[in-house]
């Protein structure tokens, strides 16, 4: 019984809440344990919103990989939605923007204490998270005259989509039950609060026949063009009867700078510390908890930033900055000439992209967020990234006497870098002393005798000698 | 050395000295009664406790040149209007407004900064009616900067709004808008606004954590007890500073759930001070002075009787 699978059909938040029809079987409480590039945070979802005065787009990443015809979302907008505003995008499109402004390692190099110099070389590591968007679906029975209004009713790409205005609550419940969404108990509050704040509903299913011409596994994300005054993401309706938080990532794009958040306090998460050498191997582990315990600090839940950059350049650069014709794909319409002909690479600054990307990563539940996340963009450009710093020890041979300050002085450095990751993390010392045994990276160096104990006996060495 | 260490020695044994004699001469309890007189001296331990919270607890990434800056032209705005306009110079209110400004304000230039502050005490001797001036000054330039440049913004999300905060915003707002006898107007606003939003929440039907959660929004307890009830810009009587109060959460609902700007309540307080002199006209009452001012000769339909404002209160 595909109904009975239908958990919710309610999207909220645009993506937001495009709730799980069936979860995964590897889903979990918590996080995933997975290498760096695969999905580090269990359900959550990603929104592209690109804005420049009242003109907004909207991209909503579509990570579904279930059975077709169990997908729908229903997302309030605050307009009425025609076919030309509705477009199918690029899968590999957010994924991009997400590697772009994803939190990275970088690594450093001792060099070798007994040489000269001590150069530093610099090598990017990126991990990168994805967000699994799950959603749920059902076929579209007839209308019926519930004081509901269809709209708008057109196929884009694998897509049927249906605009509805409704006059009250319990016509839109009803139209929407009897076509196949099982609403949960409380969202009609929701929907009434909706339709009272004169916002219109986007419900979009999957079209079998278009989805088979269109071939391809997964489900493109669909982008949503309009002007309004109103600069919001509704999540209300994810949220009605789901126990726990959610993860969303918003990729907000504008010219001027970044986007944060009004009603909610946008903070920051930790960045430009340096973290013991195992972390490499262990960023899927390490990042998340970070996150959770920068978000236990603000009460367990909240909006972190990420990301804020210039999309012109980056540096280091987990993944290149986006090209113009990805930019105007995702809706930065204002972005300049038609090729794609920018430079790409490390710090590169290129053709100028005049689009400035926050990557804010919320997570929220009913109790701490009863209210739509409203946003604004400031007029802030300073840059912003979520870095994380390895410094590698030598690990040639060093026949010097410089070499045995040089590794007790790395063993020192390495207790800091336990402490500075029991901190972010909430991880015991004795823990993380474990994975660094096990992970036989970044070991501390068997150091004996008192030479090169103090800076004076660097300097005249040791009366005993 | 051992000369730099006894000059050192001799200086700090002289600081030590004239601070005594200083002490002394005022006695602590005279000392902390001079302080604490003057309800701008309040304002200020307030406003700076919120920008070192703000600093080190919310981490604003306040720019110490932004400070500077803000502090710099009020203080020398006031001065330079002080001298042309032949007053006694007083660096008190022009630090409120700097202070007022440096926790408001955003802005990524230092010439902005600078601007805001000369447009704030600028207006206070530009734009007069009766000897009062209209706007309150960190108010306007913040409205003014906001909507003329990109690179000017409020941040009204960065207080969050946790429940903790809105209990301290309350303490330390009460005592300051109780000593400048002005913590009608800020009780009247939150209580007007609060009707606003509740009825609001009981015409969508939505829960009350939504209302509460706005009401305890750190950015508009900030306004209601360091903003709105500046003595000098709100109306003379009660009654009268009541209704506006009442006026500005109207207007600034208003402008906020129907036209989605964040910053609502400021801007309305701009949209609203020009009404003021009519509120003073319909309920005269005589005007504030902070208590080391001398009530002037003033007009003849608003006579002073040389009070200070605690005794217009009574």
């Amino acid at each position: 019984m595909i109904l009975s699978k239908l958990k919710l059909a309610l999207a909220g938040g645009v993506a937001l809440s495009m709730l799980a029809v069936a979860a995964p079987a590897s889903a979990f409480c918590g996080f995933y344990v997975a290498k760096a590039d695969t999905d580090l945070f269990n359900e959550s979802s990603k929104v592209a919103i690109v804005r420049d005065g009242d003109r907004t787009v909207i991209t909503m990443a579509n990570d579904y990989e279930g059975d077709p015809t169990e997908f729908a979302m229903v997302i309030p907008v605050p307009t009425v939605i025609t076919k030309n505003q509705v477009h199918v995008s690029d899968v590999s499109l957010l994924d991009h923007l997400d590697a772009y402004t994803a939190p990275r390692l970088v690594e450093y190099h001792d060099s070798n204490p007994c040489a000269p110099e001590i150069m530093e070389d610099e090598i990017m590591v990126t991990a990168r998270r994805q967000a699994p968007v799950l959603a749920m679906s059902k076929n579209m029975e007839s209308a019926a005259d519930l004081g509901v209004t269809i709209e708008e009713t057109f196929t884009v790409g694998e897509y049927d989509i249906l605009v509805l205005s409704a006059r009250e609550s319990s016509g839109l419940q009803t139209w929407l039950t009897t076509n196949g969404y099982k609403i949960p108990n409380g969202a009609d509050r929701v929907l009434d609060s909706y339709i009272k704040q004169d916002m219109k509903f986007f419900v979009a299913k999957v079209n079998l026949d278009e989805k088979a011409k269109a071939g391809g596994e997964m489900l493109r994300p669909i982008a949503v063009a309009f002007e309004s005054p109103k600069f919001m993401l509704p999540i209300r309706l994810g949220t009605v009867n789901s126990k726990g938080s959610q993860d969303l990532f918003v990729y907000a794009l504008t010219r001027n700078g970044r986007v944060e958040t009004t009603n909610y306090r946008t903070t920051k998460i930790p960045t430009d510390v340096n973290l013991p050498e195992f972390v490499e191997g262990d960023f899927a582990n390490v990042y998340p908890a970070m996150f959770s315990k920068a978000i236990d600090r603000e009460g367990g839940s909240g909006v972190v930033m990420e990301y804020a950059w210039d999309m012109n350049w980056c540096d280091p650069c987990a993944a290149d900055p986006l090209s113009v014709a990805q930019l105007k794909e995702l809706g930065a319409f204002w972005v300049g000439g038609s090729g794609d002909d920018m430079q790409r690479g490390r710090g590169g600054k290129g053709m100028a992209r005049d689009v400035y990307v926050t990557r804010l990563h919320v997570r929220y539940d009913a109790e701490s967020f009863p209210e739509d996340l409203k946003f604004q963009a400031t007029g802030n450009r300073e840059n912003f990234q979520a870095r994380y710093v390895m410094q590698k020890a030598f690990d040639g041979s060093m026949e010097c006497k410089a070499a045995n300050r040089y590794k007790k002085e790395v063993n020192k450095r390495q207790d800091k870098e336990i402490a500075t990751l029991a901190n972010l993390t909430g991880w015991d010392k004795s823990d993380i002393r474990e994975k660094i045994k096990v992970s036989g990276v970044g070991m501390k160096f068997d150091v004996d005798g008192p030479s090169g104990d103090n800076w004076w006996s660097e300097m005249w060495g040791d009366k005993d000698e | 050395m051992v000369s730099l260490i006894e000059e050192q020695g001799q200086k700090a044994q002289r600081e030590t000295r004239g601070e005594t004699s200083f002490f002394t001469r005022l006695k602590s309890s005279k000392l902390l009664t001079t302080l604490f007189r003057d309800p701008r001296h309040f304002q200020i331990t307030a406003l700076s406790t919120l920008v070192m919270m703000g600093t080190f607890y919310y981490a604003f990434g306040l720019q110490l040149w932004h400070v500077l800056a803000c502090v710099g032209s009020t203080v020398g705005t006031q001065f330079v209007g002080d001298k042309i306009t032949g007053r006694k110079f007083d660096a008190r209110s022009p630090m409120i407004s700097a202070l007022s400004l440096t926790l408001l304000l955003r802005t990524g230039s230092i010439w902005l900064s600078l601007a805001a502050g000369i447009i704030a005490i600028g207006s206070k001797y530009a734009v007069r009616w009766r000897g009062k001036h209209i706007f309150n000054p960190a108010n306007v330039a913040l409205v003014i900067l906001a909507l003329l440049f990109d690179s000017a913004w409020v941040s009204p999300g960065q207080w969050g709004a946790a429940p903790w905060l809105a209990i301290a915003l309350f303490g330390l707002g009460g005592i300051v808008t109780k000593k400048a006898s002005r913590w009608d107007v800020s009780l009247a606003f939150l209580a007007s606004y609060a009707a606003l939003i509740f009825g609001r929440a009981v015409w969508l039907g939505d829960p009350f954590a939504i209302p509460v959660h706005q009401m305890q929004s750190g950015a508009l307890l900030i306004f209601a007890f360091f903003m709105i009830s500046d003595p000098k810009t709100t109306p003379n009587a009660r009654v009268g500073r009541i209704l506006y109060a009442a006026l500005v959460a109207t207007i600034g609902f208003t402008i906020q759930f129907a036209f989605y700007k964040s910053a609502g309540v400021i801007i309305a307080l701009v949209l609203t001070a020009p009404l003021v002199p009519f509120f003073d006209y319909f309920f005269p009452a005589s005007r504030y002075y902070w208590p080391n001012q001398t009530p002037p000769r003033v007009t003849p339909d608003l006579k002073p009787k040389g009070v200070s404002h605690d005794t217009v209160q009574a």
